[in-house]
């Protein structure tokens, strides 16, 4: 497992407690989850993602990250409705370990953007990082 | 695995290794008002000889073959065990064995129940099949589950009044301390479920029927299937005599997305009930959502074929209450025997006795057609069917057990009001054509006395 300092944390995202990370891109967020939450997880072997279209509340689970050793819920930082789920996750889940941040599990239209404005900075994040 | 029970000397050095002087001191945890004082009634000790004797007392109490012909199936069916099963599985490795699953210790129990799995998925026309469930009904609730799980926010799901009534019964025993309901769809005149109620339903996970079901009417699957899914739920698949499927199309064949019943036919005896085989398998793309264990094929560091459980992220020892389900066993002996019942017969065996079932159970309704009985559903069959009789049939019913030895039937007004009067009959591989003729001369015999008088 990395040492705090190997973390990759990159100051343009906001994140979760849950170790989520989202990005405004254009009319849509990103969301993917951290460089922390994919070391803790080990070999990423399955995303389980939800169908586009679908509509979720903040904090509702919205999929799954199976590794070799235990499975996570993913909960959407932000309410909103599923505009893209990344293909390539499918058949190679194992690109979040390789990069979790170019890899981006789902696109989300937000009811409301400023929502993302109350999400954690990187700064709040590390604290979380480092307990 | 072997079982090796410990000796006094064994049991004595663990006691002192831990410091308790006696097994009891291993409960000292437990209150003393939640202990049992006193004896447990469970008779005095017998010899081997008295043992047997009493065991003979009661069984000639009760109708069971061989002595009697019993023409009840119901989700108990009467079928031969071909003895390669009761060979095999006379192997104390098999028997003794609690929880077999370490990959280090257990291949052969691995690669058996590896075994099962394919010859269940083949059997029901499915992608895959998990190690087993308790029984019919059981595997019916934790499909519905599934189907909840699978559809994240529905609540509700649907089941046909066609499925055997045991079976429903544990499906409200689980479902009624959960958020999510049960709808009942009933059947038509012939005996078919009727699935035009979905129609004014919304938030329906998942729908079951049951084929051949409970009247042993084989429901017409594909149809059903294609109106399930256009409703947005899924399809399940229940059964209780999969011997139906030698010779019928598989609710798999048919789209079912999981399918599920009890596997009594393959192989075990019908005991009193149980022990039972839960059957479970599913699509592929249900494959995590699937409960229990699942053995599966991999390769050693030097490249040998091995079995290992597989997907056990989906189980409670890892998940906890995110979990697929409680079920974190399997019924390791009964399914085992079912795959060595399955492998020992094969397709073409399997075939072969499912087309006798057919035949011998519509010779015994045409025969008994002769006698007076009507049928009470017009649909095709597989090995029982539902008569009823113009005269009072309980008193022949009485004669035909008292003079031939046979059970004539089960009456069906305690499970459902409208069809009091009406009785669901068996008949398998076991029955033979003497068996139907003697049968059909008791009818007629005392028809004859019931109309005359």
């Amino acid at each position: 497992m990395k040492e705090f300092d190997e973390l990759n944390l990159p100051d343009n995202l906001r994140y979760t407690e849950d170790h989520e990370w989202a990005k405004l891109e254009g009319d849509v967020v990103r969301i993917g989850v951290s460089d922390y939450a994919q070391d803790q997880l080990g070999d990423i072997v399955f995303v389980e993602m939800p169908e586009v279209g679908d509509s979720f509340e903040k904090g509702e689970e919205f999929g799954t990250l199976e590794s070799v050793k235990a499975v996570s819920e993913l909960y959407l930082p932000i309410s909103g409705e599923i505009t893209a789920v990344n293909e390539a996750l499918v058949d190679e889940p194992e690109l979040l370990n390789a990069d979790s941040y170019a890899n981006w599990i789902i696109e989300v239209r937000p009811e409301n953007a400023d929502e993302l404005e109350g999400l954690l900075s990187v700064e709040q994040y590390i604290e979380i990082v480092k307990g | 695995m072997r079982y090796l029970p410990h000796t006094d000397k064994e049991i004595f050095e663990m006691l002192d290794t831990i410091g308790k002087e006696s097994l009891d001191d291993l409960f000292c945890t437990v209150p003393e008002d939640c202990r049992y004082e006193g004896d447990i009634e469970v008779g005095k000790k017998l010899t081997e000889w008295q043992l047997d004797e009493h065991f003979e007392e009661l069984a000639d109490k009760i109708a069971v073959g061989p002595r009697h012909k019993v023409l009840i199936g119901a989700g108990r069916y009467d079928h031969y065990i071909p003895e390669t099963v009761r060979a095999l599985m006379s192997r104390s490795e098999f028997l003794t064995a609690y929880t077999p699953y370490q990959p280090e210790m257990a291949q052969g129990t691995l690669q058996g129940i590896f075994e099962y799995q394919t010859l269940t998925a083949r059997l029901l026309g499915v992608d895959a099949a998990n190690a087993s469930m308790y029984d019919g009904g059981s595997a019916l609730a934790e499909a519905l589950l599934m189907g909840l799980r699978v559809s994240r926010k529905k609540k509700t799901v649907a089941v046909s009044r066609a499925i055997h009534p045991h079976y429903l019964e544990v499906v409200r025993t689980y479902l009624q301390e959960t958020e999510f309901k049960i709808v009942e769809l009933p059947f038509d005149k012939n005996g078919g479920t009727d699935l035009s109620k979905l129609r004014e339903l919304d938030d329906i996970a998942a729908v079951a029927v049951q084929s051949p079901n409970f009247f042993g009417v084989v429901e017409d699957l594909e149809n059903l299937g294609k109106d399930i899914h256009e409703a947005g739920a899924l399809f399940i698949g229940s059964f209780s005599e999969p011997l139906a499927y030698g010779l019928y199309k598989s609710p798999g064949e048919c789209g079912a997305d999981i399918v599920c019943g009890e596997g009594q036919s393959m192989g075990l005896a019908k005991g009193f009930g149980g022990a039972s085989l839960g059957m479970f398998g599913c699509k592929e793309k249900f494959v995590r959502n699937l409960p229990g264990r699942l053995v599966g094929q991999t390769v050693d560091k030097e490249g040998k074929r091995g079995f290992v459980l597989t997907l056990s992220t989906r189980e409670q020892h890892i998940r906890r209450e995110k979990a697929t389900s409680n079920i974190c066993s399997n019924q390791g002996v009964c399914a085992m025997s079912a795959g060595m019942y399955m492998a020992s017969v094969g397709g073409t065996g399997l075939r072969e006795i499912a087309k006798l079932n057919y035949d011998k159970a519509n010779y015994l309704k045409s025969q008994l057609l002769t006698v007076g009985a009507e049928v009470v559903f017009d649909a095709p069959i597989f090995n029982e069917f539902v008569l009823r009789f113009p005269f009072d049939f309980e008193k022949v019913r009485k004669k035909l057990f008292e003079e031939e030895k046979v059970v004539g039937g089960l009456p069906l007004g305690k499970f459902f009001f409208e069809l009091e009067g009406s009785h669901l009959f068996c008949a398998t591989e076991t029955l033979s054509k003497e068996d139907v003729d003697r049968i059909v001369a008791c009818v007629k015999r005392y028809r004859s006395k019931e109309v005359a008088a």
